[in-house]
């Protein structure tokens, strides 16, 4: 089979003049992901703070996890990644991400 | 005869970074690339589809088998220049190639190579005539360079794996939080541009230049949250090898893979392969930005690996990436039958090596077996493998495969573990039935 492969790249490729590159401008859409959080005490809190820099489907697809984890993910969320999220939707933020997400 | 007998062979063009000038070799048409080898073992689809409609965006449904779920994911072809991937985040996106994609091709076709993001304001428009790429800080001269500059310099092609250093996250126990992939966020490609060193040398790297950081369009919402920025030490940056990509696998790169220049960083995690590069700063003192001194950072220890809870370790930026293998063919729950030869396949990578071995178990990991390697398409390319085998008796089985890097680096018969989800590569397992 080889002396074929090479056959074949050798016909493809040894003559001279190969193609000049061109770019070509690029103009798209890409998904907004409006999907909501899923009912439940906090959900509100959760669509209002969260959803504007990510889709709902990054903490839907996680698995669940320990309440510690959670408080460092919205830490990281406000102090890294300043998030503008009120001191008091803090607390409801994180009994929501327990309430779908939650683990010992 | 050749042992893989449809598969592509392009190594010839292109086994190591290879100057490519008007008389030498061409560009690989994609055609070459996208043909897929023939099937010599069927198994079921992974794609089910869904009972209720998937939402929004999806397909259906694939089930990936990580620990303790979610499992579900949608498929999705939503996404410009992409066909069906899997859809880990919509905004800002994670998209994962579904790992049949692996069996087909030793390199990843364009449309379903996977795709990740750090923020969701990403330029969705981009003129290929007023783009410029800046190169600046400690430098002789400061440059504003137009794409078609950057086309006419001499230009470098090299095949290259690109994998997220969180791939295979979704299978840490215990689980930890991030992308939840499984094993496809890597992808393998013919990645064609100009060596970065040409570019630094335009510029001049003036005496004392420690890093070199680079930059691309992406931005975060939040503008006081920190741009996503990585560097590279100056004698990485500048050793030939360090690439600024425009094709990929003989086309222009997909805009969610980082039109129109993207830094191709061979044999190291692609956190470093930054998207939409427009911006390279040459430092005079190391970069302690957010995503090179806190983030993508990995335990000092063998392996990157941590006892869950541990303290006191050093931790250290995240580099160069390390050998995995895994089976293409046949995947965990497929059945086969007993007392027939049975051909298993897959690829292998060596990390910032080439492969040298690639062994196969089809016992459990009692004994093992030396497959026979494809094509050598370079040493930071996948490396295809096959072996014929038979299993004796009816009943469950599980089928492995390690490889041995040409530096000597084997997988790890344990999992490794670190709070970041990185740097995975335990030897694979797989359990099928045998009946």
């Amino acid at each position: 089979m080889l002396p074929i492969t090479l056959a074949v790249a050798l016909g493809s490729f040894g003559t001279q003049g190969a193609d000049k590159l061109t770019l070509k401008s690029v103009n798209v859409d890409l998904p907004a992901g409006d999907r909501m959080f899923p009912d439940g005490p906090g959900a509100d809190v959760a669509n209002d703070n969260c959803l504007a820099c990510h889709s709902a489907g990054m903490v839907l697809n996680q698995p669940a996890l320990p309440k510690a984890m959670w408080e460092a993910e919205v830490d990281k969320m406000r102090n890294i990644y300043k998030a503008p999220i009120d001191d008091r939707d803090v607390e409801a933020i994180i009994r929501y991400l327990i309430s779908i997400k939650g683990a010992n | 005869m050749g042992i893989f007998p449809l598969s592509l062979n392009i190594g010839i063009l292109s086994a190591g970074l290879n100057p490519v000038g008007d008389t030498a070799v061409g560009r690989v048409p994609p055609t070459r690339v996208l043909m897929p080898r023939r099937r010599f073992l069927t198994t079921a689809g992974a794609v089910t589809l869904a009972l209720a409609s998937p939402p929004g965006l999806a397909d259906a449904i694939v089930e990936l088998p990580l620990p303790g779920g979610p499992n579900e994911r949608p498929t999705t072809r939503g996404f410009p220049d992409k066909g069906a991937l899997i859809l880990q985040r919509t905004r800002p996106p994670l998209l994962e190639t579904p790992f049949e994609v692996f069996d087909q091709s030793v390199l990843t076709p364009n449309d379903q190579f996977y795709v990740r993001w750090h923020w969701s304001v990403i330029p969705t428009e981009i003129d290929v005539g007023s783009f410029r790429l800046a190169v600046r800080g400690h430098v002789e001269k400061s440059l504003s360079l137009s794409l078609d500059e950057i086309l006419a310099l001499p230009h470098v092609e090299l095949i290259a794996v690109n994998q997220c250093s969180g791939n295979s996250r979704g299978y840490f126990q215990p689980r930890v939080p991030g992308a939840q992939w499984s094993n496809g966020a890597m992808g393998n490609a013919l990645w064609t541009g100009v060596r970065l060193k040409d570019v630094l040398d335009r510029a001049g790297v003036k005496a004392g230049a420690v890093q070199v950081r680079f930059n691309g369009l992406d931005e975060p919402v939040v503008a006081e949250a920190p741009d996503f920025m990585k560097s590279l030490d100056v004698d990485h940056a500048r050793d030939g090898e360090v690439m600024i990509a425009y094709e990929m696998n003989g086309q222009q790169l997909p805009l969610l893979n980082g039109f129109p220049l993207r830094l191709v960083v061979p044999g190291w995690y692609s956190t470093y392969w930054v998207k939409m590069l427009n911006d390279i700063e040459v430092l005079d003192q190391p970069d302690t930005n957010y995503w090179m001194k806190t983030a993508y950072t990995i335990p000092d220890t063998p392996h990157a690996s941590i006892r869950p809870g541990q303290t006191g370790v050093k931790f250290v930026p995240i580099s160069r990436m390390v050998p995995r293998s895994f089976i293409t063919n046949i995947k965990s729950g497929d059945t086969l039958r007993a007392g027939v030869s049975t051909l298993a396949r897959g690829i292998a990578f060596g990390g910032d090596a080439g492969i040298s071995r690639v062994e196969f178990s089809s016992d459990g990991g009692k004994s093992w077996q030396e497959a026979q390697l494809g094509a050598d398409e370079g040493k930071y390319s996948f490396r295809q493998w096959q072996i014929h085998f038979g299993l004796p008796t009816a009943g469950n089985q599980l089928l492995m495969v390690r490889c041995t890097s040409s530096s000597g680096e084997a997988q790890p018969d344990t999992p490794n573990w670190n709070s970041a989800g990185f740097m995975r590569n335990v030897i694979e397992q797989t359990a099928v039935v045998v009946a």
